[in-house]
């Protein structure tokens, strides 16, 4: 049996009062729930406050470079199916770095779970416009508020048909846990974007702003593969924000699509030095 | 050498020279001559005017000359651009459809379009028409020819075959009643050489990467690295090797370094202005200690550059690419043979000290076929270094993905081995691989780092000398050539000089000691590269405090030729 204890303690850099605490808590206990040992467990992750957070639990991680969280989880998937890959990244990280990335990842869909910690701001850069920052909102750089229309993960990872689309809130702990243990169970690419307060630097998507607009959707009222109605559901933004799990699209997974790992995992296989004495008589 | 026949096609991009310069080639090759071909083609699909050279020989080629024996032109810029190469040579052109303004001495006019009609109906198969005829007007049999088009058009069935047997055999009938004596280049094939391969730079490379057991490929294409790429893709299934298209040069190099850090063989390919983009991730493979080969296949820059031609121009480049110190590993091949080798030894230097390794090449060894003696594939040897899972069962401490140890090198276990985690960061960490920031920690974690790049110069060998160990002037050359400097010491010395060549393929970390014994002997040393600024002998100055006497460049897009060399060296008198 694992328990939370196997995912350890440790201090962190965070602001006290950080969204991030409840993230850390949500995927540590997903994690128990599903009975998975740290060993078992891979966390890729970019550049940001967020992506620290593989440093504050045990499993196995490639902290790599700012905006690049995907990549490697990706080539990790395919080296070694067998892990529990998870891709760790902020709404800087992921939506503005690393947005080549995410709409490639999308299409590639390979079985990663993506938690995005969205909290509408640069939190380690100490306070710039993210690309989910609303506008208007003023910043040090951004000094007559943000000009720029705010990007909306949730549509734009239904329109590329990302086969798994939910949002939790770092506030809701336990809500927040099963929609991870959900994506974690989901094949295929899935997309957890995590409101998350940043109590330094956001000053005006605050916990009370949060809490007095998120509600749980339960039911969405329609099925979970309608495209089109999860569409409009995800342009639902204001004065209410839905959570939960917007759109599921079973299809194959990038690991589906590779043969070779039938076999086992890829890094496992034995080369075949011999066998190119066959290509070199095509030479010859 | 008692044959040297340099023949060369030329024509417009779309008018089917690649095929007929494979051709060509291979059944020259069959025959039993050694053949050395270039190709020189501009960055477009139709037009433009490009060309393929085929060098034939009795001896080993690896180089081209700048004189034409026997043009094949295909549009009418073939002869107003290649005429002055041609010297006494010969044309063979179809006068129906090009004209032919200067007077040439030595026009052969095959009718081909008219032949391909007649004879198969169609106009497509005047190319076949036109290799039928170079054959008979070399006064070769046709039975090599024919051996070729059937295995080059295999895939498109019987008819198609036929068809171009048929145009091959009336191209050559043609040659045979109108030229009944061939042209002045008449030759007597060899007999055919079970044991020798036609193979490109870029062939070689993905040879080299299977035989090592590559697992995985990520890269994006470019000109002129895509082959590599497209080599491996062909034979992935075959072989077990995951090939993915990323969507940028980023996530090509961040993919691979995911899949080698859990544990898969991995490689990418690009050209320079790819590279440019993975620079930051080269760091992080190098702070990350994970493995990784990188196939560099040069091109002329900045920017776009010159897409489809060669240049020596990023050996500074992959040198210092990158924020911060850390060590990498650079080999240059100058053969198709050495690609082979080098790519297979570039993955167990890259796994045993965990660090980026390149192979550098350019568009020139590339796309240039060489025929040499099959590689030899026993001598390749796979070496993972990485802890067992009985290893891992039987340590008693904690596992440190950086754990110190003298050499630098920490023993290497993968994500998903039971009793272990494996961490890594791109910030500075400590030996378990979490960020850690002190002082203390940051000078520990980056001797570790580079005192690998010194375990690593100990391992690398020496430069190859060519001709006499001893001789009074010595050439530097690096890489991709290898080919046209062995030929200037072959013409030097047969001309009484006292000329060899040190050919660098192990180029960074450069075995200093070595190095200053091999060029202390001659009086004048001249490096010649393919660059405008010598990068390779600012490296020598740098890291050796070698000066070399005299520079040959060359930096027009185009390769080396043995008589480009000798004119620049007689220029400068050196010889």
């Amino acid at each position: 049996m694992v328990s939370i204890e196997d995912y350890g303690k440790y201090e962190t850099a965070w602001c006290p009062g950080c969204g991030n605490f409840g993230i850390l808590k949500a995927i540590k206990q997903a994690l128990v729930n599903l009975g998975r040992s740290p060993h078992e467990v891979f966390i890729a992750s970019g550049i940001g406050q967020s992506s620290k957070l593989p440093h504050y639990l045990k499993c196995n991680a490639f902290n790599g470079l700012h905006g690049r969280s995907l990549p490697p989880a990706t080539g990790v998937k395919i080296a070694n199916h067998e892990l529990t890959v998870l891709a760790v990244t902020g709404d800087g990280d992921c939506y503005g770095e690393g947005g080549n990335h995410f709409l490639h990842t999308v299409r590639r869909n390979p079985d990663i779970t993506m938690i995005v910690h969205d909290n509408q701001i640069y939190g380690l850069t100490k306070g710039q416009a993210s690309p989910t920052s609303e506008v208007g909102m003023k910043t040090k750089i951004q000094t007559h508020g943000v000009f720029n229309m705010p990007l909306n993960p949730l549509s734009m990872a239904i329109s590329l048909d990302c086969s798994f689309v939910s949002r939790g809130y770092a506030g809701n702990i336990p809500h927040l846990t099963k929609l991870i243990e959900k994506a974690i169970q989901h094949k295929g690419l899935s997309l957890v974007d995590v409101l998350q307060p940043c109590v330094s630097f956001n000053k005006l998507n605050t916990f009370k702003w949060y809490s007095e607009r998120v509600y749980d959707m339960e039911e969405t009222g329609y099925e979970l593969n309608d495209r089109v109605k999860a569409f409009e559901k995800s342009l639902e933004w204001g004065d209410r924000i839905p959570l939960g799990v917007f759109y599921v699209n079973e299809k194959q997974s990038f690991e589906d699509n590779l043969d070779v790992l039938a076999q086992g995992p890829l890094y496992k296989n034995v080369p075949k030095t011999e066998l190119v004495n066959e290509l070199i008589d095509g030479f010859v | 050498m008692n044959i040297d026949l340099n023949l060369k096609i030329g024509g417009a991009a779309g008018q089917g020279l690649q095929t007929t310069g494979m051709a060509l080639a291979k059944t020259l090759k069959k025959s039993g001559f050694h053949v050395f071909a270039t190709q020189y083609y501009l960055s477009r699909v139709r037009g433009g005017h490009n060309t393929f050279q085929i060098r034939i020989s009795d001896s080993p080629v690896f180089a081209m000359t700048e004189s034409i024996d026997l043009l094949l032109a295909l549009d009418s810029e073939s002869i107003d651009k290649h005429l002055p190469e041609l010297g006494d040579g010969v044309v063979v052109v179809d006068t129906d459809s090009i004209e032919v303004k200067e007077s040439i001495d030595s026009i052969f006019h095959v009718p081909m379009l008219k032949i391909a009609k007649d004879v198969c109906g169609d106009k497509i198969y005047s190319n076949s028409v036109s290799m039928g005829a170079v054959i008979g007007l070399l006064c070769m049999e046709l039975a090599d020819l024919e051996f070729i088009l059937k295995a080059t058009f295999k895939k498109k069935g019987e008819e198609i075959i036929q068809k171009n047997i048929d145009a091959a055999r009336a191209g050559y009938n043609y040659t045979k009643d109108n030229y009944p004596g061939g042209c002045k280049f008449t030759v007597k094939e060899p007999g055919e050489n079970k044991n020798m391969m036609l193979v490109n730079g870029n062939e070689a490379v993905g040879l080299g990467a299977l035989a090592a057991g590559v697992q995985f490929l990520a890269a994006y294409p470019m000109t002129p690295s895509t082959g590599v790429m497209t080599y491996v893709a062909a034979n992935a299934d075959k072989f077990n090797v995951v090939v993915e298209q990323a969507e940028d040069e980023i996530a090509a190099l961040n993919m691979i370094l995911g899949a080698s850090f859990a544990g898969a063989r991995s490689m990418t390919t690009t050209s320079g202005g790819g590279f440019s983009l993975m620079a930051e991730a080269l760091g992080l493979a190098s702070i990350t200690e994970t493995p990784a080969v990188i196939f560099l296949c040069q091109r002329p820059g900045p920017a776009t550059g010159l897409p489809t031609m060669t240049e020596q121009g990023d050996l500074q480049f992959a040198l210092n690419a990158a924020q911060g110190e850390f060590p990498r590993c650079i080999l240059a091949p100058g053969t198709p043979e050495e690609c082979f080798h080098l790519t297979t030894e570039a993955f167990n230097i890259a796994d045993k000290y965990q660090i980026p390794v390149f192979v550098m090449s350019d568009q020139y060894l590339a796309d240039s076929l060489f025929t040499l003696p099959r590689f030899d594939t026993s001598k390749v040897k796979v070496e993972r270094h990485l802890l067992s899972d009985k290893e891992l069962r039987t340590k008693k401490e904690e596992y440190k993905r950086y754990k110190l140890t003298p050499i630098g090198i920490s023993p290497r276990a993968l994500p998903g081995q039971e009793g272990v985690l494996v961490v890594a960061d791109s910030d500075e960490h400590d030996e378990f691989g979490h960020i850690n920031e002190t002082p203390d920690n940051r000078i520990k974690m980056n001797d570790k780092r580079m005192h690998k790049l010194e375990v690593l110069r100990e391992e690398m060998p020496a430069a190859k000398v060519y001709g006499k160990p001893d001789a009074s002037i010595t050439l530097i050359g690096w890489g991709s050539t290898y080919g046209p400097l062995a030929e200037v010491v072959d013409i030097l010395t047969k001309g009484g000089k006292s000329v060899n060549l040190v050919h660098f393929t192990h180029i960074h970390p450069l075995p200093v000691e070595v190095t200053q014994k091999l060029l202390s002997k001659a009086k004048k040393t001249v490096c010649v590269e393919n660059n405008s600024t010598g990068q390779f002998s600012r490296l020598l100055k740098v890291d050796a405090s070698i000066n070399v006497t005299e520079h040959v460049l060359r930096y027009d897009g185009k390769p080396f030729s043995p008589e480009f060399i000798i004119a620049v060296l007689k220029e400068k008198e050196v010889i």
